[in-house]
């Protein structure tokens, strides 16, 4: 049964957050070092099973003391010592990290409850600001900056690489390469409070000259239409929190605004991309988030929601 | 003492044995009444109490996992909101840990304990009754606060800052904290208890090399309850002192870091683990042999696994913090000693099977747990090692992964073997087999819902499932595994149903013979139920070997006519038979107190302390504390040091043995050693604190600080020559009084109190005089923390001088009957130890830096 059950599931271990739909060389390498580890788990637990039954069939006496203490010697004591050891000397070289070079793109990323600052760190150009999307390179190391102002979260992409925390007071790195494009999607690994299940971000690997070109644009401010939304959004006084590049320098305590629509998904990575989904969540952000820090608009009506949310996902 | 006539009974005289049974039964009667018979502090009754209430909190504990189950069923499910959520996973891993596993292991510790030592109860019976209420008032107060919307809801590990924080954080963390280090004190209660209770409660000739295997993982078990809860401990007060007096110590913003409370809590943590997994494989060690009808095959082995995995597991704790950025040359190390630790569980594994291959295997139900907890244990134990690998971890941990090796490893190597043992000692505790039909159902029912409920997990989490979330969305695609976790846990709930009906049905069913298994350990004594009585053991037997009832000829003969030691209670005292360490030969017969209100009393009064502390009652905490010192006092001077009547007694077999020990042949002085050891380690960790920090910060003491200069050295100086002083006047005091010089001692005892309190307070003065501001930065907060556990063991300390003194003068404490101030003497080396290295540290390292 166990069998089955592990079949069919083994079928569907695809996703775009799933540690088998690899995309990057340490996810890879350590697909190589599960399958491995599973297949000789299994093999080991079944070879435990049957000795254990075959000792339970064993009539009394034909195992005499001597070759008794040789089962606990050499089955409990020297095998495991001599299997772990392999083990070791398998897997302590795959806990090298990437080397990085001072050309190497930097991506500084804080957690917080319960989004993502995203802030690519070029070497030879500007920082460009966004939130809950991170788009990487094929091809090139990558070097992220790992830290959190609130409290503890942290960052995983499984089919890139392992998780590292983002850990108040301190920077942890993360050195990946991406392999193949694709659309993946990351999340907070660590218990973060209220939404942490909410807290995840999409992940966009590609090709090294849409990535630039993607990088430049990105840089550029909001080509901003005026309109109602425009207007409301600052007389609700959306910019006490939010900047949007090319219209209000703003205030970066919530996630930065200037290409919104340009993104998937909303909502670090929990809603789609639809007027009706902002306009909803501008009304009352805890319905999708609960334990957000952004306040509720009830008092907002619905036309202005409506414009608002037009307005946001126009920019691009 | 042979010299000596000594009028030895008759005990082939039927008369005189039926007298000697009235006395013993009058003497061991339980107390009867409504209210009475909770003032019981035998074994029997509090060991059964203590294991129904840890029962009742894992099928409530349970329960709280079956909602969650509930509502991961299907993706973007709303069935609870995850505020409701993350307080049902955080008190169902909490309460399993603290309220069901490890209470589990002390409340059958305590029930078995005597019986497989062939005692009639425990060296400190009151001290058991004191745990036991601490933990039921704990319990109540933990796990009733879900009811109130009021439950922790930051995870089980409770990592600040989220659990620390006012904003993130309300008064759950403050129940967690405060409820559970109360438990904890009963936890490191029961620790002292069992750990005296195998060392010095052993019957005659049983040699540490023949103790059952259970004993030995007791005592491996409660060692390790002894380092591994003091930490934890430790970081309870810097965490609480964080949350009600703004002290920064895992605010990073005022120098503080969150990882400390990491080390501190996982320093725990990962012991706990073993301490939660050895008592379940002692529960095999004992009823493998029994149905493979052969000795153990390999003791020695099994002895030296357990106190390895013991000590192993203390250097294991990185590895629950492998993705927290610390160097790779430490994940390495940690994820090298975490696969070792395979090793020892390996031998045991394999221990067992070589027994079960030389003997004749008898199938029973509790074989049928053993063997599929030997299953499921292997798989844990095997993703276990596959964790234990950094870069696999790296991708693993906190994912869905994790909770099906953890629950691989609980349920197969703790929850499974359990019910072994329920199936196994029923008829010790009841008198009554369990049904071997409904036994049956519930295993298929539990082995199968559980490896469906779990196993999938393995899947969820590596497919990118987190833990702690309270939903997920349909496109991750884990919503089939999820769906079978979810059936599979109910199938196994049901499981846990029937058994609990069968338990239900019990009283119904009729009488199992004397020792139904055929069983050769000296638990297996008990009589029948129809020839009931609390007394235990009829006679105090010689042991000879590790099976005495399959290998001594007539034994159980000669016991139950009380031909060997103690068979009688002549002067209607409980007593028991103090052995030594190593050879358990006599050394005294030990009076044990009765039952009494006093243990219940102090578990309240105690209790009040943590609890209004929570809601910030701060005056009628202190009340209540001063109310638990009271009634501690009080127990202290009527039940314990009682000099007895006469100085010997004839203790069975001709063998004349003094009634009164005092230092090391008594139980009272390992006590307070190992109270103190626990003590020490949690003081031990403070200081691992106040180097933490050094290491982390360039600047420790920091220089744009007001006091950066530390305490200085005039007040820190002044403490530790004062405590010193105290410290060497305490020892002067107890060989002055053993050299029959009574008022020299007494003046020595009373200026002792007064240097002693003395360098408390000059200790306390050092940061006060300095201006160091504990609420500024985590350096004077540290300072702070140390002068301030100082003062309080000093003022501890005071007490007990005090209380010795006034045993002194009121005639109870003499030359000769002085354990008193013996155990005292022993606090003070530890408190004048603790003095040394904290004002040597506040004063001189300043300097350093």
């Amino acid at each position: 049964m166990v069998v089955a059950i592990a079949l069919s599931l083994i079928g569907g271990c695809g996703g775009r957050q799933s540690a088998f739909s690899v995309f990057g060389v340490e996810a890879e390498s350590t697909r190589t070092l599960t399958l491995a580890m599973s297949v000789a788990a299994g093999v080991l637990t079944v070879g435990v099973v049957w000795l254990a039954f075959h000792a339970a069939r064993t009539p009394a006496g034909r195992l005499d003391f001597t070759s008794g203490i040789r089962v606990i010697l050499w089955l409990g004591a020297i095998g495991p010592t001599a299997l772990l050891t392999l083990l070791l000397l398998f897997s302590l070289p795959r806990m090298q990290t990437l080397p990085v070079g001072e050309s190497d793109l930097g991506i500084a990323v804080d957690g917080e409850q319960f989004w993502w600052r995203v802030r690519y760190l070029p070497h030879d150009s500007q920082v460009v600001e966004t939130a809950n999307e991170i788009r990487v390179p094929v091809g090139r190391t990558v070097a992220f900056a790992l830290r959190s102002p609130d409290v503890i979260h942290s960052f995983w992409i499984p089919g890139l690489a392992g998780k590292v925390d983002m850990i108040p007071g301190r920077t942890n790195d993360l050195v990946v390469r991406a392999t193949r494009p694709g659309i993946f999607r990351g999340a907070c690994a660590e218990f973060c409070g209220l939404s942490h299940a909410r807290m995840a971000f999409d992940v966009v690997a590609m090709e090294p000259d849409a990535f630039d070109r993607w990088l430049e644009s990105a840089a550029r401010p909001a080509v901003a239409v005026a309109g109602p939304g425009r207007r409301l959004f600052d007389d609700y006084g959306c910019g006490s929190c939010h900047a949007i590049r090319g219209h209000i320098e703003g205030s970066p305590i919530g996630p930065d605004l200037t290409h919104f629509g340009a993104r998937r998904t909303f909502g670090a990575g929990t809603l789609p991309m639809t007027t009706e989904a902002i306009a909803a969540f501008i009304r009352n952000p805890a319905v999708s988030k609960p334990g957000a820090l952004m306040p509720a608009f009830s008092a907002m009506s619905a036309a202005d929601a409506e414009a608002i949310a037009t307005y946001l996902a126009e920019l691009r | 003492m042979p010299d000596r006539a000594i009028a030895i009974p008759d005990q082939d005289d039927p008369a005189v044995r039926a007298a000697q049974e009235d006395r013993l039964r009058a003497v061991w009667a339980p107390p009867r009444g409504l209210f009475f018979k909770w003032t019981d502090t035998n074994n029997n009754a509090v060991g059964s109490w203590y294991t129904l209430t840890a029962f009742g909190m894992m099928l409530f504990a349970g329960v709280l996992a079956l909602i969650m189950r509930a509502q991961l069923a299907v993706p973007d499910n709303d069935l609870v909101d995850a505020s409701t959520f993350n307080q049902l996973f955080t008190l169902h891993g909490s309460a399993m840990m603290f309220l069901f596993a490890v209470p589990m292991f002390e409340a059958v510790a305590v029930l078995l304990l005597p019986q497989l030592l062939g005692a009639r109860d425990l060296p400190f019976p009151r001290l058991s009754a004191f745990g036991y209420w601490s933990f039921l008032l704990g319990s109540i107060f933990v796990a009733g606060s879900i009811f109130f919307d009021a439950a922790p809801d930051g995870g089980w590990f409770m990592y600040p800052p989220l659990s620390t924080e006012p904003r993130t954080a309300g008064v759950g963390a403050d129940i967690w904290m405060l409820g559970l280090s109360f438990i904890e004190v009963s936890s490191i209660a029961a620790a002292i208890e069992l750990i005296v209770g195998v060392l010095k409660c052993r019957p005659p000739d049983m040699r540490l090399n023949l103790m059952p295997l259970y004993a030995w993982y007791i005592l491996v078990v409660a060692a390790m309850i002894l380092f591994a809860f003091p930490p934890l401990i430790a970081g309870d007060i810097l965490f609480e002192m964080e949350r009600l007096l703004d002290w920064p110590f895992f605010d990073a913003t005022r120098g503080g870091d969150p990882l400390l409370w990491q080390h501190l809590f996982w320093v725990f943590g990962h012991p706990e683990v073993y301490i939660i997994f050895l008592p379940s494989i002692a529960i095999f060690a004992m009823v493998v042999p029994t149905f493979a009808r052969r000795h153990l095959l390999g003791y020695p082995w099994i002895v030296l696994a357990a106190v390895g995995t013991g000590f192993l597991s203390f250097g294991l704790w990185v590895h629950h913090m492998f993705t927290t950025g610390l160097p790779n040359i430490s994940l390495g190390f940690f994820s090298a000693a975490s696969e070792a630790v395979a090793i020892p569980t390996a031998v045991q594994i394999f221990a067992f099977i070589a027994t079960i291959w030389a003997g004749r295997l008898v199938w029973s139900t509790p074989m049928l747990y053993a063997a599929g907890s030997l299953v499921i244990f292997v798989i844990g134990g095997l993703t276990g090692v596959m964790v234990a690998v950094a870069p696999f971890d790296w991708q693993a941990h906190d994912t869905y992964f994790i909770v099906a090796h953890l629950h691989y490893v609980l349920i197969g190597g703790s929850v499974l073997p359990l019910f072994a043992g329920l199936y196994y000692y029923w008829p010790l505790a009841t008198g009554k087999k369990l049904s071997d039909r409904f036994g049956r159902t519930a295993f298929w029912l539990m082995f199968v819902g559980f490896n469906l409920g779990f196993f999938p997990m393995h899947f969820s989490g590596l497919m990118g499932m987190p833990r702690r979330v309270y939903t997920y969305p349909a496109e991750l695609g884990i919503g089939l595994p999820n769906l079978l976790s979810t059936i599979g846990a109910y199938l196994f709930a049901l499981g846990v149903a029937v058994v609990v009906v069968d338990l239900c049905l019990s009283p119904r069913r009729k009488l199992a013979a004397r020792n139904p298994w055929n069983a050769g350990t000296l638990e297996w004594l008990a009589l029948p139920r129809s020839e009931a009585n609390n007394w235990g053991v009829r006679s105090v037997p010689l042991v000879q070997g590790r099976y005495p009832l399959w290998d001594q000829p007539d034994f159980v003969r000669k016991v139950d006519e009380g031909r060997y030691f103690l068979p009688d209670a002549e002067e209607g005292k409980r007593e028991l038979v103090i052995t030594t360490v190593l050879d358990a030969r006599p050394l005294q017969v030990a009076r044990i107190g009765g039952p009494t209100v006093v243990p219940m009393l102090a578990a309240i009064t105690l209790g009040g302390v943590f609890i209004l502390t929570t809601f910030h009652f701060y005056w009628a905490a202190a009340v209540s504390g001063l109310a638990a010192l009271g009634v501690i006092l009080w127990w202290h001077s009527m039940g314990t040091g009682i000099i007895p009547e006469k100085a010997e007694k004839h203790a069975g077999c001709g063998l004349m043995l003094p009634l009164y020990a005092s230092g090391p042949s008594s139980v009272g002085w390992w006590a307070m050693f190992i109270t103190m050891t626990a003590d020490a380690t949690a003081f031990g960790s403070l200081i691992f604190g106040y180097f933490f920090y050094w290491t982390i910060h360039a600047d420790f003491p920091p220089d744009s600080l007001p006091g950066s200069a530390g305490p200085g050295l005039f007040w820190p100086m002044l403490a530790l020559a004062s405590v010193l002083v105290g410290w060497i006047l305490t020892i002067a005091a107890r060989e002055t009084n053993a050299r029959r010089r009574i008022g020299l001692a007494r003046l020595a005892l009373a200026v002792a109190a007064i240097a002693t309190i003395g360098g408390g307070l000059a200790g306390l003065a050092g940061p006060w005089f300095t201006g160091l501001d504990p609420g500024l930065h985590v350096y004077p907060a540290m300072v702070w923390v140390l002068v301030l556990w100082i003062a309080a063991h000093a003022a501890l300390g005071v007490i007990m001088q005090l209380f010795v003194l006034a045993r002194s003068l009121a005639g109870r404490m003499t030359p000769v009957y002085d354990g008193d101030i013996r155990n005292v003497t022993v606090y003070h080396h530890f408190l004048a130890l603790s003095a040394l290295i904290t004002f040597v540290v506040i004063g001189f390292f300043p300097r350093l830096t």
